[in-house]
């Protein structure tokens, strides 16, 4: 449709745009402005968690305790790293490198996504379940505390599995950024889409960033 | 479509080939990606739910005419005022004026081609569908009867009907709700037409764009609230349900912190429908356009600060209530601003009262009780007296049926000739908007002496003594029901049977009336160069 509308633009351009800058200018602005409503989506879900831990401190670190830090200090490590690979991803492509250099850091991103997904669900999630430690699936814990460690227990997979549910997108993502830069979509004057997809992976980082101490850490064991 | 739109650009005989008859079919409109065509999609729509929710509320003022209920069991009746709440907050009033007038107008009124991103508008009405289709289902086969609000305990293993069900809807129509807001926010950044700056925009543009702030701050919230209230109730764990230690009042701030602005998604685009009516229809420059278009902002930003006045008798602390309190009030300032602005427009103006102007001035009238009412619901030692009674159904009806859907009653009639190239019978729209005036006030005002006598809210028998006013309320539904068919009627005749419309027919200003009726596919042939203000009607009128 807008090449036969505007056949002299360049591809990727899309008809209701004046020009490629406006075009550029309005996706990465969307994509902030989605990136907002983000941050109130986890945002109510982070207040909740911060009211009930005010309400129960004694339960929530208790439940802290059911966590395993050496896991999810690994996958804090694996996300930033991935931040790191694609953000070099987007670099190549603007600075006009060969297509192999962006899929490369697009795929080597991609691996490090799987690779947190893998670790949350063998090592962790799946060892919830054989302990009996998620609420309403398998609860066999009858410690201290068992009503609150079940309440940080439902946050835990809520908030965890809502942003696992952003990662799978974002490998999504990634997939169609590979397809697209293999059939020679972005050069250095259209990358667009690498960059805003890039915003989006740090932003799915960043909320991993404050989910790790809230969750794992401030329960007093270190 | 590519080779329609191909031909529109190359034939120079282009004046008969418009957005509507460009291209046939089914396909070509639930594959569409034309803003205008979107918008119609959602007034289809929307047009459904509302006489959905509005047949609830008319079997609801049924019953109600006799003081032990007339036809239905308790239970039934409160699936009826469940349903009648949801469907019309979510699922008609939210998207009303900034998914249809919103999404025809905004590119057209800014000189654009389109919105900045036609396929996420398609997807927006695909999810809104979806979202709606669950709360019809779930209403079809049982209902809720937790009301609107699906507070807890009401909401939790208490009640036995389809609360998830209902609520995944609600959750699932939230996302169209924040990619809309997402579009327009976009849009009206970045689409606008050269010399098109931000004091020569139009001020129903400035309202949409407060609205879409909200929806893009607010509905987030709600959307995780109900995501967690469902999996309380699917996994039987405590969040909100006291009997599982969960808290019952932090769902409160949480729906309300959403909701509360969510009553300004449904009041502000409607304030910017009755602003480009009162100057259209008074030939005259808006009275202090700066501040008409501040205020719509700062109402949207306060509106993220007034929730615990909801809470003001839910167990809240009294510190707390005392700061919301103050904090309401502050809202009633900006309001005013806006009221008293469309009253000096109206000074000195050449008014004429065509049917869009009528439904206007019903706007500012029926506004003005209802946010005046809403001062004594934000003084606390008032509101312990009212809370809960049919004073706050008044109140809300006032704003809601009173103010938004006039407004956009007035701006569908305003610009119909614009959307469908035909014009409608000028007489019948006028006596519809008399009937629905009428017909509302005969409805709501007696509810606000019901709630100041005590009559509470939600239930279905009362004392006897309350009889007469009932059957006064009742009276005017059945009158304002006749209001809303007849409009029904003779619009989808006008489609028709109408004449064709001239790309102006009120002699308005704004660059929407610039081009012929209906529009071309591509809106401008040229992108316009914007050289003057809006509204600059001392340069033609007199």
């Amino acid at each position: 449709m807008s090449e036969l509308a505007h056949g002299a633009h360049p591809q990727g351009f899309a008809h209701q745009f004046e020009d490629m800058d406006q075009q550029r200018d309005a996706g990465r602005l969307g994509m902030w402005v989605f990136l907002v409503t983000e941050i109130l989506f986890f945002g109510g879900m982070f207040t909740a968690y911060t009211i009930y831990r005010a309400l129960h401190l004694p339960a929530f670190v208790q439940g802290s305790h059911q966590l395993i830090v050496k896991f999810g200090a690994t996958n804090t490590a694996v996300l930033i790293f991935s931040s790191l690979t694609m953000a070099l991803a987007i670099r190549s492509a603007q600075t006009g490198r060969k297509k192999g250099t962006i899929i490369f850091w697009l795929i080597l991103t991609w691996l490090l996504g799987a690779a947190f997904i893998g670790i949350k669900l063998r090592f962790e999630w799946y060892r919830d379940y054989l302990e009996g430690l998620i609420p309403g699936v398998q609860w066999f814990y009858n410690g201290p505390h068992a009503p609150g460690v079940k309440m940080f227990m439902c946050f835990y997979f809520f908030m965890t599995g809502l942003h696992a549910i952003h990662m799978v997108v974002g490998l999504g993502i990634l997939t169609v950024l590979v397809i697209m830069t293999a059939r020679n979509k972005f050069s250095a004057e259209y990358y667009q889409p690498l960059e805003i997809s890039g915003l989006y992976w740090h932003f799915v980082d960043i909320v991993w960033i404050f989910l790790f101490p809230l969750l794992y850490l401030i329960g007093g064991r270190y | 479509m590519s080779t329609a739109i191909a031909e529109l650009q190359e034939s120079p005989a282009e004046s008969r080939v418009n957005y509507l008859n460009a291209t046939y079919g089914i396909k070509s409109w639930l594959l569409t990606l034309d803003h205008k065509r979107i918008g119609l999609l959602y007034l289809g729509s929307i047009t459904l739910m509302f006489f959905v929710g509005g047949m609830a509320a008319v079997l609801m003022r049924l019953h109600l005419t006799e003081p032990q209920g007339a036809l239905f069991e308790p239970e039934t009746y409160n699936k009826l005022f469940s349903t009648h709440g949801i469907i019309m907050v979510f699922f008609f009033l939210v998207p009303s004026i900034p998914a249809t007038l919103g999404n025809f107008l905004i590119p057209l009124m800014i000189g654009a081609r389109d919105v900045a991103f036609p396929r996420l508008n398609l997807m927006s009405w695909y999810i809104f569908i979806t979202g709606a289709a669950l709360a019809l289902y779930a209403t079809l086969s049982g209902g809720v009867d937790t009301g609107w609000t699906f507070y807890p305990p009401y909401s939790a293993a208490f009640s036995h009907t389809n609360v998830v069900a209902v609520a995944l809807g609600v959750f699932v129509a939230g996302f169209s709700s924040i990619l809309t807001g997402l579009n327009f926010i976009v849009t009206i950044h970045k689409m606008r037409a050269p010399g098109m700056t931000w004091f020569r925009l139009p001020l129903f543009i400035w309202a949409l764009y407060a609205t879409s702030l909200i929806f893009v701050l607010g509905t987030p919230v709600i959307a995780i609230t109900l995501f967690l209230l469902g999996m309380e109730r699917i996994l039987h764990v405590g969040i909100f349900d006291p009997a599982v230690g969960g808290d019952p009042l932090l769902f409160q701030h949480l729906f309300w912190f959403y909701s509360h602005p969510a009553v300004y998604i449904m009041i502000l685009p409607g304030m910017g429908v009755v602003s480009e009516l009162i100057t259209a229809f008074s030939r005259k420059k808006i009275f202090g356009y700066a501040f008409v278009a501040f205020s719509s902002l700062s109402i949207a930003i306060i509106s993220f600060i007034v929730w615990g006045h909801h809470m003001f008798v839910t167990g809240q602390s009294i510190y707390a209530g005392l700061v919301f309190s103050v904090l309401s009030f502050l809202v009633a300032i900006p309001s005013a601003v806006k009221v008293f602005n469309w009253t000096a427009t109206l000074y000195k103006g050449s008014i004429s009262y065509e049917a869009p102007m009528l439904y206007a001035l019903g706007f500012i009238g029926l506004f003005t009780i209802g946010g005046l009412t809403g001062l004594f619901l934000a003084a606390l030692a008032t509101d312990v007296h009212l809370n809960g009674t049919y004073f706050i159904v008044a109140h809300f009806h006032y704003v809601m049926v009173g103010g938004a859907v006039m407004a956009y009653m007035g701006g569908l009639h305003f610009w119909w000739p614009k959307i469908t190239g035909r014009l409608y019978p000028d007489m019948w729209a006028r006596i519809a908007a008399a009937i629905i005036f009428i017909g509302f006030n005969l409805t709501f005002f007696p509810q606000f002496v019901l709630g100041y006598l005590g009559m509470p809210r939600r239930y279905a028998i009362y004392p006897s003594e309350f009889q007469v006013l009932n059957v006064m309320s009742s009276a005017g539904a059945s009158i304002l029901g006749i209001g809303y068919v007849i409009p029904l009627i003779y619009l989808i005749w006008s489609m028709r049977y109408g004449k064709p419309a001239p790309p102006n027919p009120w002699g308005a200003k704004g660059l929407e009336w610039t081009i012929p009726s209906p529009p071309p596919t591509e809106n401008f042939e040229t992108i316009p160069v914007v050289t003057e203000d809006a509204y600059n009607y001392a340069s033609g009128a007199h």
